[in-house]
């Protein structure tokens, strides 16, 4: 049943990459320099490893009927402390840390609105969103901030033989993965997004386990903001992680999760973020203008949420009885 | 009589009273504050530079009664621009272009309906792509700005309708109110609003009842869809120019508006004249910082972010005290 929910993102996928191959020859290529790995697919990887991290927490959230719209706020209010702190003569690290403290403060305060005063996630995050960004602008003061810092820079433009982004990246998927499927957390986030007043009932601690959940995407969000404004060495709180929230959803229900909660697939956002990012690698390759990358992005979500939506899940399954469905 | 006053105002329309509250306070504090704010012209201007936000509202509200979201309402504005402005440049005729652009605002409209009703896929995720289709769609035009330069869409642009006492508004504001009017009538006076209602209320009951629920859900999109594309002709009014980037994140600034007029996120509850007020509210904070002069623009996003925080703890209060409904 997981693997055919994986089929689609998959065929997606392998879809894409053939089409870049066909296009571009060299596509599939790595080189070997420096210590480092190179080749367009690495490429993907770096430039993906923001979206994957937040697309990460996204499905945790998601999984408990929840949904995160102030991760891009987030991510550039990390990035404008991190960078307000280093150009004003701070040490790289006490930036980070710094950043990812407010980051975790801000998921608390979203967890707070979610869980204590009920208030549905999508609203309670929209707040952050609009507010956040203002707030990002009033640390830098509106200004762009560039800072020259070469351990800063490593987190997001850094190379241990893969990019570093993507190992971090990496490293909390796995680390994620291996929490929530060799406890019984994960079992615990499915049962509080299939019903929370059940799970309550139940003896879980569904207030505990949904704010920690809004606590870890916030700080997922906080190191996304800082691998982007590394990479570019600046923190731009107009546009550092703009839309990302909408890449992170779309990544997190093309891999299969669904946005009514309960079940979700870490594997699936993986998938789902790979092929976000490799769609977007493809329409610069093949020459149209970015911008237009966005029917493309569309086309891919109407097409995977079709072929996922129960209905036509019948359809496909049972064609004698899809009448019946039809009637209802 | 006074001491009765608060439990006279029926719990529904609380929500409404406090946002024209909030809006009398926003507004006294900058007449307080500085000369010449408390004048005709400032609250006509909150009309002629918001009216293409008013109809945007409208649409949302009848979307967000059914309990549902549209967030391509700044795509589709944008779209509107662009398809008005290149379509003019192409020398159409002003009735066919405004025809072309509404036509297609509908039609993206009635194709989300229909993906969301039929396919039971959610009206955040349906939108959300459509916002991405639409905002691609404009680039696709072209990728810069295109101006208007056609003449009676200029004039339609700039001719003014005077109040009397100096006051002048544009027809833009005119369109705006006319819709605002077809919303309400629409909502209370038809069989279609009626059933908006009751879909936000609780679907299935209303399904039982025998309402056409499939028809409110999608219809709702169309109406959206129509508003937003008129929304797009009167912003093309006031810049004079079709652009992709018109409007980013306007339909953050839409729900805010909703939501600070007090319609329910979760359907069955709220007025477009309450939309109304939460426009002008929000006008009416841009308007202040803009008069301070030393204040960022930055500001704005807080205040309005601060403001809907305060507004959603109000329905939660009203929410959890009422008698069940």
């Amino acid at each position: 049943m997981s693997a055919n929910r994986l089929l689609w993102p998959l065929a997606a996928l392998a879809a894409l990459i053939v089409l870049n191959v066909v296009v571009t020859p060299s596509f599939l290529e790595l080189r070997f320099q420096d210590g480092h790995l190179f080749g367009s697919t690495v490429d993907i990887l770096r430039n993906g490893a923001p979206t994957l991290l937040i697309a990460l927490g996204m499905t945790l959230v998601i999984a408990t009927r929840g949904i995160d719209l102030s991760v891009g706020a987030i991510a550039a209010i990390a990035a404008a402390v991190a960078c307000t702190h280093i150009a004003s003569g701070g040490d790289a690290i006490t930036a980070m840390l710094l950043a990812l403290g407010l980051s975790a403060l801000l998921g608390v305060w979203n967890g707070f609105l979610v869980t204590v005063v009920g208030i549905q996630p999508i609203i309670a995050t929209l707040v952050l969103m609009i507010a956040g960004r203002g707030l990002a602008m009033l640390l830098t003061e509106g200004q762009i901030i560039t800072v020259s810092d070469d351990l800063y820079s490593q987190v997001g433009a850094g190379f241990l033989v893969l990019p570093i982004a993507i190992l971090i990246s990496l490293a909390a998927l796995a680390g994620v993965a291996l929490l929530t499927r060799r406890t019984a957390l994960g079992m615990l986030i499915e049962a509080v997004g299939v019903n929370p007043e059940a799970s309550r009932l139940a003896g879980v601690r569904s207030r505990t386990i949904v704010w920690t959940v809004y606590v870890f995407i916030a700080v997922c969000s906080g190191v996304a903001g800082l691998m982007i404004s590394s990479n570019v060495n600046s923190a731009d709180a107009n546009n550092i992680g703009l839309w990302i929230e909408m890449d992170a959803i779309l990544a997190v229900v093309i891999g299969g999760t669904s946005l009514a909660g309960g079940r979700y697939s870490l594997v699936g956002t993986l998938i789902g973020a790979l092929v976000i990012q490799t769609l977007t690698t493809t329409v610069y390759t093949i020459g149209v203008p970015p911008n237009v990358t966005l029917v493309f992005k569309a086309v891919v979500v109407i097409a995977v949420c079709l072929l996922q939506s129960p209905r036509s899940a019948a359809l496909l399954r049972r064609p004698a009885r899809a009448e019946e469905v039809a009637a209802r | 009589m006074t001491a009765m006053a608060p439990t006279r105002i029926p719990r529904r329309f609380l929500p409404v009273v406090a946002t024209f509250a909030v809006f009398v306070l926003t507004f006294g504090a900058g007449s307080v504050r500085y000369e010449g704010f408390a004048s005709g012209q400032v609250v006509a201007n909150l009309f002629i530079d918001n009216a293409h936000l008013i109809v945007l509202a409208v649409g949302m509200t009848f979307v967000i009664l059914t309990g549902g979201i549209d967030l391509s309402v700044g795509s589709v504005l944008a779209l509107s621009t662009m398809i008005a402005a290149a379509t003019l440049q192409a020398g159409w005729p002003v009735w066919l272009s405004v025809l072309a652009v509404l036509a297609s605002g509908s039609t993206l409209g009635l194709l989300m309906g229909l993906v969301i009703h039929h396919f039971q896929v959610q009206p955040f995720i349906v939108t959300l792509a459509g916002m991405f289709l639409a905002r691609g769609l404009c680039f696709l035009i072209s990728v810069e700005s295109v101006s208007i330069k056609d003449p009676a869409f200029r004039a339609a642009a700039t001719d003014t309708i005077g109040l009397g006492g100096g006051v002048v508004i544009t027809y833009a504001v005119v369109v705006a109110l006319l819709v605002l009017v077809a919303g309400a009538y629409v909502l209370h006076l038809t069989r279609f609003g009626r059933t908006v209602y009751a879909v936000g209320g609780s679907e299935s009951s209303a399904r039982l009842m025998g309402l056409a629920t499939g028809r409110a859900k999608v219809g709702v999109y169309v109406v959206s869809g129509f508003c937003s594309a008129l929304g797009g002709l009167l912003f093309g009014l006031y810049m004079l120019s079709g652009y992709g980037l018109h409007a980013v994140g306007m339909e953050l600034d839409v729900i805010a508006a909703v939501v600070i007029g007090g319609t329910l996120l979760a359907g069955g509850v709220g007025y477009v004249a309450g939309s109304l007020v939460g426009v002008l509210v929000l006008g009416t904070v841009q308007t202040l910082i803009s008069f301070e002069g030393t204040l960022s623009s930055w500001w704005t996003k807080i205040v309005i972010g601060v403001l809907l925080l305060a507004f959603i703890a109000l329905q939660r209060l009203i929410v959890r005290r009422g008698p069940g409904t």
